[in-house]
């Protein structure tokens, strides 16, 4: 179908569309797959600590003994979980927040921005930290803490976009043809309004997993023994001299996350700047 | 963030001067008008401005103080039980009810920080109390971190302003020729990274394989950080590397829309040299846009810190902050958090001041 294949221009058709969809996949694939793939436990010593490269341990041996390139397989797993959970509530929130605001003609829209524009005092690390410190460091704290940091962004931008759509004809002819509220929400606003929040969506996701990945580096995340990029970075700092490899390969990993959906997500505004035109 | 502050701004309305100007026959009318103006010429319009932002900014910092004092008093449970932890026996628990008046409702407890605060008083840190230790006042826990910090901070400032300017401009200047892709698929790499990650690579470069530097910025307490300028280069260069690319980037942008309009184009055909071209005409327009994302860097310098500062152990307020809030000492992180989002807030009015103040043009749409 040519419509299909045109709109996936900008993600196959553009070079940051394509090494960025390459190297998402690839991380990904070592994020889900690697847990089933690793060749020893992540949790028993196998060896000194802090040991290079071996036949044993082709990455060597964390500063606990254990191998690094199993807990690099299995590091992956929590960061995507707790950035793919907090996008989720954040959309939820986000879009909901946004929405009302965009179309209510009332004191709501001004009453919902005042508080939405109160998280954006903040910067977003001391937020979360902040909520830590009451609340505790759960993984459900933390799902809250990253959502509540990036849905005012979210509102924002559904705001915006859905503003621009209630004032189009289209939607005044299809309130005029009866439709429900449902109906108006699936057919005429929600579609139109997609564009504005997909362009903004790489710019969020980044900022999930940058902040999920800080979270555990800070050791306020995932409790040890744990596999987790973030906090391997962390603990394996004191074998830097002898194995860094420890510490390289889980940054790399989480370098080529955050690289790859900027990169996509430059290509999408690129692709679409192109197409519609400012 | 910025921008939609000044047009929040924008939307309520300045006193307007002429009523000053106005004969006396014109009554109450002139007479209010004469007394929000101060006489004659009427008050400056930017230290009108410069009041009502200043104004929202306490407003804001007073409501931000208050999410603040409440999400860290969400203790489940029995506060000082928890704050008390493994040590909590009835002794120990009775001198936190007391020092940190535990047995009073929150909205007085609040009311009694914040009077505090403006005095200067940041309380007693929680877990100093536990420990009976002898000076237990948080002043004394955050004071030479917060010295450490904004010396970090000022230092990579400083830098990061010329550095973002003159690699964003040059960009702009050699736009589509093989240094500006180069300098172009950097800067999206470079400000993709995460702070630690960032900092990690350099680590590995400069201490694992160059030997060249420390790998962490252990300060004795007591001597400033700047009689280790060895320890303070990692640190820099890593917060540089993220903020750098993202004011380059936008640098480079400005600059390109400035250079496409049409009074650019007017200098160069009337025979100017394309130096004095870019410096008079291009430049200048293209700082206005710049100043914004300055400031967001800024703003992203005080975020950044922590991690930074707790991946190389530097002893600033970022590594306070984690500290405590891994101990959940209350009072501490209370008052970490209130001078960052103090800062922050600062940051935003003078950010918006100074574009107030390069665009001439938005002086007067301040209705």
């Amino acid at each position: 179908m040519p419509g299909v294949r045109a709109r996936a221009a900008w993600l196959t058709g553009t070079r940051e569309g394509i090494v960025g969809l390459i190297l998402l996949l690839f991380v990904v694939a070592v994020g889900l797959v690697g847990p089933l793939v690793a060749p020893h436990p992540i949790t028993a010593p196998i060896g000194a600590p802090g040991a290079g490269p071996s036949a044993a341990a082709p990455l060597g041996t964390d500063f606990l003994g254990r191998d690094v390139l199993s807990r690099v397989l299995h590091g992956g797993l929590p960061v995507f979980e707790l950035s793919v959970a907090s996008m989720a509530l954040t959309y939820l929130v986000g879009v909901a927040v946004g929405l009302s605001a965009g179309l209510s003609r009332s004191v709501l829209d001004a009453v919902l921005m005042r508080a939405v524009d109160l998280f954006l005092v903040f910067p977003p690390l001391l937020l979360l930290l902040v909520l830590m410190t009451g609340a505790g460091t759960g993984s459900g704290i933390l799902i809250i803490g990253i959502a509540l940091v990036l849905f005012p962004g979210v509102a924002r931008v559904v705001r915006t976009a859905t503003l621009e759509v209630a004032t189009q004809p289209y939607l005044e002819a299809a309130i005029a043809r009866g439709e429900t509220r449902f109906a108006l929400m699936r057919r005429e606003i929600l579609p139109n309004i997609s564009e504005p929040i997909l362009a903004d969506f790489g710019i969020r996701f980044s900022g999930a997993i940058i902040l999920a990945a800080s979270v555990n580096f800070l050791g306020l995340g995932s409790h040890p023994p744990a596999a987790n990029w973030g906090l391997m970075i962390a603990e394996n700092r004191v074998i830097i001299g002898t194995n860094p490899w420890a510490v390289l390969i889980p940054a790399a990993l989480l370098a080529l996350v955050t690289v790859s959906v900027n990169l996509l997500a430059d290509a999408y505004i690129k692709g679409h700047r192109r197409e519609g035109g400012r | 963030m910025v921008a939609s502050d000044m047009t929040a701004l924008g939307s309520s309305g300045a006193p307007n001067p002429e009523n000053a100007t106005g004969s006396v026959a014109s009554g109450a009318g002139a007479a209010a008008g004469a007394l929000l103006s101060g006489g004659r010429g009427g008050v400056h319009p930017m230290l009108v401005f410069l009041a009502r932002r200043i104004a929202t900014g306490i407003v804001t910092l007073l409501v931000a103080s208050f999410v603040i004092f409440l999400a860290t008093n969400a203790l489940p449970g029995n506060v000082a039980q928890v704050l008390a932890g493994r040590n909590a026996t009835p002794a120990v628990i009775s001198r936190l009810d007391v020092e940190l008046k535990l047995n009073e409702p929150v909205l007085s407890r609040y009311g009694s920080w914040l009077g505090g605060l403006i005095q200067g008083d940041f309380g007693k840190s929680a877990v100093a109390v536990v420990e009976s230790n002898a000076d237990s006042s948080v002043a004394s826990q955050i004071g030479t971190p917060l010295q450490n910090s904004v010396i970090l901070a000022v230092i990579t400032s400083v830098l990061l302003v010329p550095l973002a300017l003159l690699i964003g401009t040059l960009s702009a200047v050699h736009a589509g020729r093989p240094g500006d892709y180069a300098a172009s698929y950097l800067t999206l790499v470079l400000g993709a990274l995460p702070e630690f990650v960032f900092g990690t690579l350099l680590i590995v470069v400069f201490f694992s394989l160059l030997h060249w530097l420390p790998p962490v910025s252990l300060i004795p307490p007591g001597t400033t950080p700047l009689t280790h300028v060895d320890e303070l280069v990692l640190p820099v260069l890593t917060l540089l590397g993220v903020s750098t690319a993202f004011c380059a980037r936008q640098v480079r942008a400005g600059v390109l829309t400035t250079l496409d309009q049409e009074y650019v184009t007017m200098a160069r055909l009337s025979g100017l040299r394309e130096t004095r071209v870019l410096m008079r005409y291009a430049l200048r327009n293209a700082v206005a846009p710049s100043i914004q994302s300055f400031a967001q860097a800024f703003q992203y310098l005080f975020g950044g810190i922590i991690v930074v500062e707790t991946l190389f152990a530097y002893p600033g307020i970022g590594q306070a902050l984690v500290q405590a809030v891994s101990v959940r000492d209350l009072t501490v992180v209370q008052a970490i958090a209130v001078i960052l989002a103090a800062i922050y807030i600062a940051i935003n009015i003078a950010a918006d001041l100074l574009v107030v103040f390069a665009v001439p043009r938005l002086r007067t749409s301040m209705r």
